[in-house]
């Protein structure tokens, strides 16, 4: 992956000036033009104030990952200026306001104030932006009209005339020109994040229900599914605290209803009994665990990978599950597909696994093709069954047939205790054995069919960097970076976390002189976990805890040690 | 229309004597009244010895987890609304593990019919005071006597606007079979609090102490008047009233979810060109 020509564009001020609206306008703009974005959310845990960046790193070609060095820095307040400046490339340019930005090389101090009323001084900053990466003001144009069609002509004209303005202050300036290089080939593209294509990915596979209780950065999941939820015929609905939501949803994929919950670290401890509900009753169930920092509270808008053992040992007893872990927002759709897919077809709990910025980082993917992916259709055809009916039948590979209660004479009993082959409670010790065995043979299946971890780069590499989740672009990028100087390199990334099967991946382990497990945690939780189901102790660890994601200069600047 | 026998007989894991035993014959009888099939209902239990009751007929059955029956049954419901869904749980069940999700199940007011066997005990754990114990009961978790207040269901539900509150006892199953009837048949959240002795850990709240103090409820109460309600499900002491308390029509949460109204969500299928036209608002 070449990063060359990237460029980072960083708009930082408080929380409640517009940036993400800023941000999200000129990354729509940005995407539609053909170029493609990783977008950085970093925001603090408040509504107004505090120190707030959005982050655009914008390229002709393919990117994935994001990166620190920031070549055009935009400074709502003064704070940003000071917080950021050390980060500007060599030719890095500050845009701020008049008041406190300096007329001097590589700053744009511009006069907001008259070039746009105060109110469209964000539009005039987007303006201003299109002239600088020399994008020109047509798109953007489209865009003010189509955001603002629903107001009235008024409110449309007077952003028109910011956005001009602010542009052609800065056509005027050509010091202050930084363009990009012309995308390569238009082909359609969308704007979406983790969360959206999460959302998106729920939908296409049939989601019907999905119970929240609002929780970052989870939220935008269920936010995204409200949006589609008249059309798409979902109810989403805000439980009274996580362990509604999961018992909820638990009931309604019993009742035939595909179910999800979405949720973080301290809404999932809550969840974690209904875990094992899932489990015990087998009914189809998708949980999503958006990590942040902890312990407890932790850093409630930051990024972090330290849930992966939790969710990994969540629920007592014992029984099968699946976790899958998304690298970037193409996995998210499609494992969010899969979730559904593997829930319903063993009939239990499974897992996405995802984490803030992976959440709040929008990309520019190819639109899916939602209109040819099937569905998925729960519960079994009454016909199909053998009478008496019995719910927890014994098979061999400890997959019963599930019809849905309701919908025909048979009856469905779905038990919490231990219960019989008809669902009835039991402390026949016997039956116990028969059951527990039953259950656990999914997980046989659930093995055969794991996602082996993608491998990308030199076949015999003197460096393998192993990690999982949203570290992929990271680490794909700085595998590139390795072989640009010389080292050859390549990329193991785990896209779902368990079952692991050692057979898949263990050869690619041996190999190299320098194996490292890149983890956005403290201790390795995935370096431990393959040490156990493979054997293999990778011998080299990169963490990062400090609630920011990882980018590939972190991963070389360890490297160096 | 079922009969009582439809709803078939079980051997129990209940103590000899327990007022589980006409709980369930009143059960079904009200099942028959109302005229629903066993195909036709879905019991959502918790745990407790009375969320062992749907496993004693035959029904459609979710036994989930102790306190969690409420948003269980209201996942299911929503899912298919064509099943006549009923929790039956314990007093400690639905008023202590599951206290926050019976305030919500009130306020949204999802069609659910809610029958508790209130035996002012824990029985499957062996005697500890729950939330009904009144204050003072001595058990060997509360050796002092239980110290805090007892909780009021009925009241309870009444105050926060409950549409269906009724109170019942086991020693008439005449008019429990009615209450129950009555609760089904009423569209929103319905209560159907039942004095339930227990034999075996309940010394103070006997069949005869029930039985000294619970009265009907007189033919010209008017339930439709909930501060008259209210003063009325205060009643406790020597006498106490069994009957509807309260009931009015309130807004079925069912009925304000847009995606419900095109049917049942089980069996739906995605309508793949609107998720196309959806998707495209990300362009
Ligand atoms: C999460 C959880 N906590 C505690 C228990 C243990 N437990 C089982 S039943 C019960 C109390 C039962 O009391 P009640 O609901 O009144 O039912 P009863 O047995 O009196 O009919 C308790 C505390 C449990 N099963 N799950
Ligand atoms: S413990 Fe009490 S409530 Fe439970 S079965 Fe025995 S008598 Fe009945
Ligand atoms: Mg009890």
């Amino acid at each position: 992956m070449k990063s060359e020509k990237a460029v980072q564009v960083i708009i930082g001020g408080e929380a409640g000036q517009g940036l993400a609206t800023v941000g999200r306008l000129l990354s729509l703009i940005l995407v539609r033009l053909g170029y493609r974005i990783v977008v950085t959310q970093s925001y603090m845990s408040r509504i107004r104030g505090g120190h707030n960046t959005f982050a655009i790193r914008v390229s002709p070609g393919e990117i994935a990952a994001p990166v620190e060095p920031i070549d055009v820095l935009v400074a709502l307040t003064p704070e940003t200026v000071d917080l950021h400046r050390g980060d500007l490339t060599e030719d890095g340019l500050i845009v701020g306001d008049a008041s406190f930005v300096e007329k001097r090389k590589g700053c744009a101090a511009v006069p907001f104030g008259e070039i746009a009323r105060e109110q469209h001084v964000n539009t005039a900053a987007v303006g201003l932006l299109c002239s600088v990466l020399g994008i020109g003001l047509d798109m953007a144009e489209a865009l003010v009209d189509e955001t603002f069609k629903k107001k009235n002509e008024q409110v449309i004209e007077e952003n028109l005339a910011a956005l001009r303005g602010g542009y052609e202050w800065a056509e005027q300036r050509e010091e202050i020109h930084r363009p990009l290089p012309a995308p390569r080939r238009r082909e359609k593209r969308l704007m979406m994040s983790g969360n959206e294509a999460i959302a998106l990915g729920a939908l296409s596979a049939g989601v019907r229900l999905c119970a929240f209780y609002p929780m970052t950065p989870s939220t935008s999941i269920p936010l995204t599914l409200i949006s589609a939820a008249g059309e798409a015929g979902v109810v989403v609905e805000q439980a009274e605290d996580e362990i509604a939501a999961i018992n909820m949803a638990i009931g309604a994929s019993y009742a035939g209803a595909p179910a999800m919950v979405a949720t973080s670290g301290g809404g999932f401890a809550l969840m974690i009994e209904g875990v094992s509900l899932a489990a015990m009753t087998e009914t189809p169930v998708v949980v999503v665990v958006a990590q942040r920092p902890g312990p407890a509270t932790g850093l409630p808008t930051r990024t972090e990978q330290a849930d992966l053992e939790m969710v990994l040992y969540a629920g007592h007893g014992e029984f099968p599950r699946a976790i899958f872990a998304p690298g970037d927002v193409e996995e998210c759709f499609y494992l969010a597909r899969q979730a559904f897919e593997t829930a319903e077809h063993y009939q239990g709990p499974v897992f996405v696994l995802t984490d803030q910025f992976l959440a709040d980082s929008a990309r520019a993917v190819k639109p899916f093709p939602v209109e040819e992916l099937e569905q998925v259709r729960p519960g079994a055809d009454p016909d199909s069954v053998k009478t008496p009916y019995r719910r927890y039948e014994i098979t061999g590979d400890g997959i019963s047939p599930r019809l849905l209660p309701g919908a025909s004479d048979h009856l469905v009993v779905a038990g919490s205790d231990e219960h019989t082959e008809d669902g009835h409670l039991t402390e026949d010790l016997g039956a116990r054995l028969r059951l527990a065995d039953k259950r656990l043979r999914k997980g046989l299946g659930l093995s055969r069919e794991t996602i082996a971890p993608s491998y990308a780069g030199d076949a015999e590499p003197e460096v393998l960097l192993v990690c999982w989740g949203s570290v992929k672009g990271a680490a794909l990028e700085a595998a590139g970076r390795l072989r640009d100087s010389g080292t050859a390199a390549a990329v193991l990334h785990f896209s779902q976390v368990w079952p692991l099967d050692p057979g898949r991946f263990l050869d690619r382990l041996r190999g190299p002189a320098r194996v490292i497990a890149v983890e956005g945690n403290a201790t390795g939780q995935l370096a431990r976990l393959i040490h156990r189901e493979s054997g293999f102790e990778i011998p080299e660890r990169i963490h990062r805890y400090d609630g920011l994601p990882i980018t590939p200069g972190y991963i070389l600047r360890s490297m160096e040690g | 229309m079922a009969t009582i026998e439809e709803f078939g007989e079980y051997e129990t894991a209940w103590c000899p004597g327990c007022g589980n035993f006409a709980l369930l014959e009143g059960l079904k009888q009200g099942l028959a009244a109302s005229g629903r099939r066993p195909r036709d209902l879905l019991f959502v239990s918790g745990i407790g010895q009375a969320a062992k009751a749907p496993h004693y007929l035959n029904a459609n059955v979710f036994n989930g987890l102790h306190g969690r029956a409420l948003p269980a049954a209201t996942g299911a419901k929503l899912a298919d609304p064509r099943l006549t869904v009923i929790v039956e749980s314990g007093d400690g069940c639905c008023y202590g593990e599951g206290g926050n999700h019976f305030l919500a199940a009130i306020r949204r007011n999802v069609d659910l019919t809610m029958i508790v066997h209130d035996n002012m005990i824990y029985g499957l754990t062996k005697g500890q005071a729950s939330p009904t114990s009144q204050r003072g009961h001595v058990t060997k978790a509360q050796p002092g006597g239980a110290a805090a207040e007892r909780f009021d269901p009925v009241s309870a539900a009444i105050a926060l606007g409950a549409g269906f509150v009724a109170r019942a006892f086991v020693g008439d199953t005449e008019h429990l079979a009615q209450m129950v009837a009555e609760a089904i048949a009423y569209r929103g959240f319905s209560l159907v609090d039942v004095f339930q002795p227990c034999v075996s850990f309940n010394r103070v709240n006997t069949f005869a102490w029930y039985k000294k103090r619970c009265y009907r409820l007189p033919a010209e109460y008017d339930p439709s008047d909930r501060e008259a309600a209210l003063r009325r499900a205060g009643e406790w002491g020597d006498r106490i009233p069994i009957g509807v308390l309260c009931r009015a029509d309130r807004p079925v949460f069912e009925d304000s979810i847009p995606a419900l109204s095109a049917g049942p969500l089980a069996g739906r299928e995605v309508d793949r060109k609107k998720l196309s036209q959806f998707q495209r608002r990300f362009g």
